[in-house]
This record gives structure tokens, C-alpha cells and sequence, in this order.
């Protein structure tokens, strides 16, 4: 069992938790990730490390409601305990000093990219980070992510904070005036597609966090399949991280959305056991 | 059981009267019905037909039967006292040797092995030993504190060992290990111990309470099991030495699935087997919505490949509903690696054979999902090293199956995680460990390794086997240090 220690709402639907995992805790990296699953019933679901206290013992994720899965662990409190936790899985970011960085980030992922700029950071980069949010209401952590950047870019959708538009534009820019080692983009596929397009432009190195659907997240099930460069890879014991102008984009957004449907029942079965009057965890 | 020991008597008095050649059958579920249902399919022997079938076994002065076995289970002693109707008597005879015995009566191939070892299999009926095995084993978890509890041996200053992989290897090792009193640790990787068992083998052949039981056994014994730590990433395997342990068992099973390199492989719909299996019976997905997991059948299912899994995953689709399930082989049915048992039941239940068919590729439906699989026809050649006949392409022969999904079972290939952070950890050009046969143990002092991360993918058996021979070489090691 592993203890929630410590729950924040980040936004109504991005979820903060700070969870007892010592052994995981021991040996995290930036760029890794976890596997939690908690019920009989429940899906095993992969969520990307944000930080870890290796004194503590504890692993911190966040998370946003998308699916039933996830609106239940958002049902869960400081002081609940998970029933299973494994990791780290997959490999860590690849940090060296490549002297001016780009952290990209968009939507939930603002919190995973933090110890990626903050390794960077210890590397002796110079750190630009770009995070991106729908709107000001979803904006979190630019006082975290700022720590670790020698400049921030924050941008919304509809200009309600920051700067109007997408991240694409000011990192074009950034590629367009300064020497750019490295890009490192995590966050919505989409988000990450069109970071990848952007910089492919400049021949720009661009690192990509991919999320496809993953079972047991140990290179068992092939659930995971990405393609990049024409080779199909296993994306949680190959990756996470890939070259983002070699992943075929297409592909993974379509293998993204294989369970739609079946998404929608359980969510629509979720949201009637709720009103039910049943428990919603 | 009292109840059916006048019937013991009158069946052993027929069978001293001559060979018995009647084997007693199986009962198993009516196909049609089994096929729409999870339940096990074998129902298993009444007390009246067990001791029936028991009471053929000729009590060889020397049983071959216990050499056909990989871990030599006292099959006469257990038999005898089963038709003695001493119940606790044949646990313990058949728990001396064997572990999981719920799982072994239900998954070996003993027509391979002991049945073909037992001197009636000349007359066409050996004893089936496999179904007596398995009575005898659910006998002792239907009346669980009939036999005691072996006392778990505590021996003071005791040296600890850690078993990587809670599966048939690990369990076993881990089991003879505890039983000689050491202090043993087995890490798992997933939410919970069983390995293939549990996540690979359908309910309706094995059903996943069985093997909870039989890990529970295991824990029993005094193994402390430690779920969700992938060894090699959450800890190294060096780092065990470090925590204490002083020898180590690899059994982490050959966890990469292997896939067809075709086109349209990665379209929606296409799974591995593993992946099928993993999600229908660890996952629990025929439960869906009601567990949180999916899986998507539709109505047109092609599985790939002859073995046991390719039957298994052809099995669980049609139970998800599938209205056709082809099994797709590129050999012809004589070199159908499946045992034969498990080929006639996915047959019995509708699935349908597509022999001498090689895939060519998979067809996009327009939406990223799998519309159909491009196939050829295939002939036989000369035969191979392995002795089987090659298969050919028949050029200009292509045809296309109409499917919603397909399954890929081609077999695994070991997982990379541990030998890659294992140094001076020799490998075999296939990526398995290089392990001594007779004792599982590797080019690093103080590791051994069995199971399908020593051989390939092979049988549950084979991998208990090879535990039981590390336990007993890690004790011959153990005491010298």
C-alpha cells in the first residue's frame, strides 16, 4: 500500500499527489515514469513523475480527469493509501549540457517537465521554458517552473494570461533567434506534434515525452507501439523519450483513441453510479 | 469422502482382475455453452471416477512415470494413497515434489511427459495421471487444515535469497528454498504474483483463484513476496547482493512479445497476444465495463500462430463474442505445435483453422483501425534444422480474411531489462541467459536463472523444473559459504 500524504487541486481537474514509495523514490529520473493501480477493478495507469524526495521517500505525480480511471483517482484523499505503485519505468531524459535548452510544456505536463528543466539547469544549460495553458484558470506552477528557467514564456489560448496563442509561436521564435541545443517539448500529443514540426524546421534536436496507451508498462504487452524513424518501438521500455521529428504523429494519436467508446461507457457509467448516490471512488 | 469408499473397494477388485485399458474421461462443459462462458472448461473428476482411473495404475515395482516428470512427483505414492482413499496422505505425497500441483494437473503436457512414461501409454491408455493430480490438489483446497501445515522451518543466522519473477520458476524456487529454511524474497513486478499463470493462461483453463491459492501456499511457507518492484529498474540486481541477499534466482519469464514485421501491424485492433491475454485475464476485461480495463473483439477475429497461446487467445474471443475465429498457421495441421488437447478443444468450441496461411499484411479500414489481413497460401518444402518442413510461399495466391481484430502469437523473446543492468551476466545469441542446464547457474557467482529467461518460451512444467533444480544447486552453494 502507498499512502497519499499529501492531495492539491492544481485546477479543478489537474490533481496533485505526494505519495509514500520509498523504492521508488530511491532511484527516480527526471523523465521517468510510474504505474499506479488501486482496486480490483481498477486500470493500471501510467502517470509520469513531477518529483521525488529520496530523504521523504515519496513520489509526487499529477494528473488530470480525463477518463473514469482517473476521475476516481481524483476521488482519493491525503491519507488513502493506493495499492500498487511500481517504478521508475521507462528511461530517464537524457541530460547533458547542450548550452541553451527550450522546456516546453502544455496542459498537465507543466508539472512533468520541472525536474527536466531542473536537471537541465544543474547541467549548466541556459533554460528557456515555454508552458502553455488553455486559459489563466489552468495556469499552475509558473513559480516552479520559473525557478529552474533563466526565462519563462507563459502563454494561453484565449490571452487571458501571458501571451495569446499556442507554444509553437514563441518557440519558432526562440529557434529563429538564439542557438538552440536542445528542445524538450512535453504535453498534449498535439501540442508536442506541432513542437516537433516546429523545430524540425531549424534541425533543432527535439526530445518528446509520448503518452500511447500502455497495459503492464514493463515491455510484456506491445500495447505501446509507437513508430519512430519507421521502426515500431515499445514507447515504456524504449522511452518514453523519443526524437520528435522521427515519431509518425499520425499513428499515435489514432492508436490514442482505439477505446473511445468504450471510454465513454465507463464514463457515463461512473457519472450514473455517482448521481446514484453510490460512492464515486 | 467417506461416503465413496464402498465404491473403492469394488473398483479395485475389477482391476486386479486384468489390465484396465478404460481410461475414465474428462467431464467438461458442453462446448456450445462453454464457449460463451469463462468457466473452467474441465469440470474435473467426481471421487468415484478418480479413484476409478486410480486404481489402473499397476504400482510399478519401477515407475518410469516419475522420470517423464521435470520435478519427479511421487505419482505412484500419491496414487496409491488416493485409491486408499487416504486424502491428506496423497497431498503430501504429491506436495513433497510439487508446489503447484492445481496448476500442474491442469496445464502440463502430460502426454509428453509422465503419461507417456507410464507403462500403459504402450496399450494406448496410460494412467491420467494429470487429472488425478489435479483431484488430489483440489481435494487439499477444498478442505483446507485437512493435511497440516508444513511447520515453516526458522533456521537461526539463516542466509536470505531473492527470487526476481513470481511465476512457475520463481514460485517453485522460492517454495523449495523457504522449505529448507531459508529466508526468501520474491519480487514481483506486477500487482500481483503468478506470472503467467496469471496473466497468460485463460480462467476457463486455469482459473485465477487456483493459482491465488497456490501463491498463497507459497507464502505459507514463510516467502515474503514484494509486489510491484521491477527488479532491474526499481532496484538492480547487484543492489540485492548489497541489501543482503546472498544468491539470487532470475526467473522474470520472456516478457517482449515477438510481432510479424508487417505492414499495418500498428493499426487499432492489432494486439499481441500477450497484450490480449494480459488485458482479458490479468485485466480482467470480459468484466468490462464493470472492471476498468477493455479489450475490443468485434465480430471477425484472426489469431496468428499454432501454439498453446494462439489457442488460448482464439478460445478467449470467442467468448468475447467473436462469431469467427480463424487460427491463422503457415504449417499444416501435423506440425500444429499445440497440444493436441487444447487444438481439439478451440475445434470443438467453432474455431476455425486457416492451415498452410502466411499473412502478408494488415489493411487500414480509413479510421487507423484493421479491416482486413492480406494472406498467402503456403506449401510444405524440405524440412528445416528443426526437422519440420519449411513453408513456402505460393506465389500469386494472395486472398483477404475480413476482420475486426487480430492477435499476434508468435512467441516472446526475453525481456532486456535485467541483462541490461546486469553486468558480467552472459547472454546466448537468442538474448536468454546463459545458465548451466543442470543447475541454473549463470556466468555470475551467486546468480541463478530458470524459466522462460533461461530457454525461450516453454512450458510451465519446464520452468518449475528448472526452480526446483536451482533450489537444490543454491543450497549446495549456500552451505559452502
Amino acid at each position: 500500500m502507498f499512502r497519499i500524504l499529501e492531495k492539491q487541486d492544481l485546477t479543478p481537474d489537474i490533481h496533485l499527489f505526494r505519495i509514500e514509495a520509498p523504492r521508488v523514490a530511491r532511484k527516480a529520473q527526471a523523465g521517468q515514469f510510474i504505474i499506479l493501480h488501486h482496486g480490483e477493478e481498477g486500470e493500471r495507469i501510467p502517470l509520469t513523475i513531477a518529483d521525488w524526495d529520496r530523504e521523504a521517500g515519496t513520489i509526487t505525480v499529477v494528473f488530470m480527469e480525463v477518463g473514469a480511471s482517473t476521475r476516481k483517482l481524483a476521488a482519493m484523499n491525503a491519507g488513502d493509501a493506493i495499492d500498487d505503485f511500481v517504478g521508475p519505468l521507462g528511461k530517464p531524459t537524457e541530460i547533458e549540457n547542450y548550452g541553451t535548452v527550450v522546456c516546453v510544456a502544455g496542459g498537465f505536463a507543466i508539472a512533468t517537465i520541472v525536474p527536466i528543466a531542473r536537471a537541465m539547469k544543474a547541467a549548466g544549460n541556459k533554460v528557456v521554458s515555454i508552458m502553455g495553458s488553455r486559459t489563466k484558470d489552468l495556469v499552475f506552477w509558473e513559480d516552479r517552473l520559473g525557478e529552474f528557467s533563466d526565462e519563462l514564456i507563459v502563454t494561453t489560448d484565449d490571452g487571458s494570461y501571458g501571451r495569446k496563442g499556442l507554444v509553437t509561436e514563441p518557440l519558432k521564435e526562440l529557434l529563429e533567434t538564439r542557438d538552440v541545443g536542445r528542445v524538450v517539448a512535453i504535453g498534449p500529443t498535439v501540442m508536442m506534434k506541432f513542437s516537433a514540426l516546429t523545430s524540425k524546421q531549424f534541425g533543432t534536436k527535439t526530445i518528446v515525452s509520448l503518452n500511447p496507451i500502455m497495459v503492464d508498462g514493463t515491455g510484456m504487452c506491445g500495447a505501446c507501439r509507437v513508430e519512430v524513424g519507421g521502426e515500431t518501438k515499445l514507447a515504456c521500455v524504449d522511452g518514453p523519450d523519443f526524437d520528435g521529428h522521427l515519431v509518425d504523429w499520425d499513428l499515435l494519436i489514432s492508436r490514442q483513441r482505439a477505446y473511445l467508446d468504450q471510454e465513454k461507457t465507463s464514463v457515463e457509467r461512473y457519472q450514473h453510479k455517482c448521481q446514484g448516490g453510490g460512492h464515486c471512488g | 469422502m467417506s461416503a465413496t469408499s464402498t465404491n473403492v473397494r469394488e473398483v479395485d477388485t475389477v482391476a486386479k482382475q486384468g489390465l484396465n485399458l478404460n481410461r475414465v474421461p474428462m467431464p467438461k462443459q458442453d462446448p456450445m455453452k462453454r464457449a460463451k462462458n469463462f468457466g473452467e472448461v474441465s469440470l474435473g473428476y467426481t471421487p468415484a471416477e478418480a479413484i476409478a482411473e486410480a486404481d489402473r495404475c499397476l504400482q510399478c515395482a519401477k515407475p518410469t512415470c516419475k522420470d517423464g516428470c521435470p520435478v519427479n512427483v511421487s505419482i505412484p505414492e500419491f496414487i496409491k494413497a488416493l485409491r486408499e482413499n487416504d486424502m491428506p496422505e496423497a497431498v503430501r505425497a504429491l506436495k513433497a515434489k510439487n508446489s503447484l500441483p492445481a496448476v500442474c494437473g491442469r496445464v502440463c503436457p502430460q502426454e509428453q511427459q509422465c503419461e507417456k512414461s507410464c507403462v500403459l501409454a504402450r496399450k494406448g491408455a496410460p494412467v491420467a495421471i494429470g487429472r488425478l493430480e489435479r483431484y488430489v490438489a483440489d481435494w487439499d483446497l477444498a478442505n483446507q487444515g485437512a493435511v497440516e501445515a508444513e511447520p515453516v522451518v526458522v533456521v537461526p543466522g539463516r542466509k536470505r535469497v531473492a527470487v526476481v519473477g513470481g511465476g512457475p520458476a520463481g514460485l517453485t524456487c522460492a517454495a523449495d528454498l523457504a522449505k529448507m529454511g531459508y529466508g526468501v524474497t520474491m519480487f514481483e513486478a506486477l500487482h500481483t504474483a503468478g506470472g503467467v499463470l496469471k496473466y497468460g493462461i485463460p480462467e476457463f483453463r486455469l482459473p485465477k483463484s487456483i493459482v491465488q491459492s497456490e501463491v498463497d501456499y507459497v507464502t505459507s511457507l514463510g516467502v515474503e513476496l514484494v509486489l510491484d518492484n521491477v527488479v532491474g529498474r526499481t532496484e538492480l540486481v547487484d543492489e540485492l547482493f548489497e541489501e543482503g541477499f546472498s544468491a539470487v534466482f532470475l526467473s522474470p519469464g520472456a516478457g517482449a512479445p515477438m510481432f510479424l514485421g508487417i505492414p499495418g501491424e500498428n493499426l487499432n485492433n492489432v494486439y499481441s497476444a500477450n497484450e490480449f491475454l494480459t488485458r482479458v485475464n490479468l485485466m480482467k476485461a470480459y468484466r468490462f465495463p464493470e472492471y476498468d480495463t477493455p479489450v475490443k473483439v468485434g465480430r471477425r477475429v484472426a489469431v496468428f500462430g499454432g501454439g498453446n497461446v494462439a489457442m488460448d487467445s482464439s478460445r478467449c474471443a470467442l467468448r468475447l463474442g467473436a462469431e469467427e475465429v480463424y487460427i491463422v498457421y503457415r504449417r499444416s495441421e501435423a506440425e500444429l505445435p499445440a497440444r493436441e488437447e487444447e487444438r481439439e478443444n478451440a475445434k470443438e468450441e467453432g474455431v476455425i483453422f486457416k492451415l498452410l496461411t502466411n499473412p502478408k499484411g494488415f489493411l487500414d479500414d480509413g479510421h487507423g483501425n484493421v479491416r482486413a489481413v492480406e494472406c498467402y497460401e503456403m506449401e510444405l518444402g524440405e524440412p528445416d534444422e528443426g526437422g519440420r518442413r519449411r513453408p513456402i510461399v505460393k506465389p500469386g495466391t494472395e486472398f483477404e480474411i475480413e476482420i475486426d481484430t487480430a492477435i499476434i502469437a508468435l512467441g516472446t523473446r526475453p525481456n532486456p531489462v535485467i541483462p541490461s543492468t546486469t553486468p558480467g551476466l552472459n547472454m546466448t545469441r537468442h538474448g536468454t541467459v546463459e545458465t548451466d542446464v543442470a543447475t541454473g547457474r549463470t556466468s555470475r557467482d551467486g546468480i541463478w536463472c530458470g524459466g522462460d529467461m533461461a530457454t525461450g518460451a516453454a512450458t510451465v512444467i519446464s520452468a518449475m523444473g528448472a526452480g526446483k533444480r536451482a533450489a537444490a544447486d543454491m543450497d549446495r552453494y549456500l552451505r559452502e559459504l
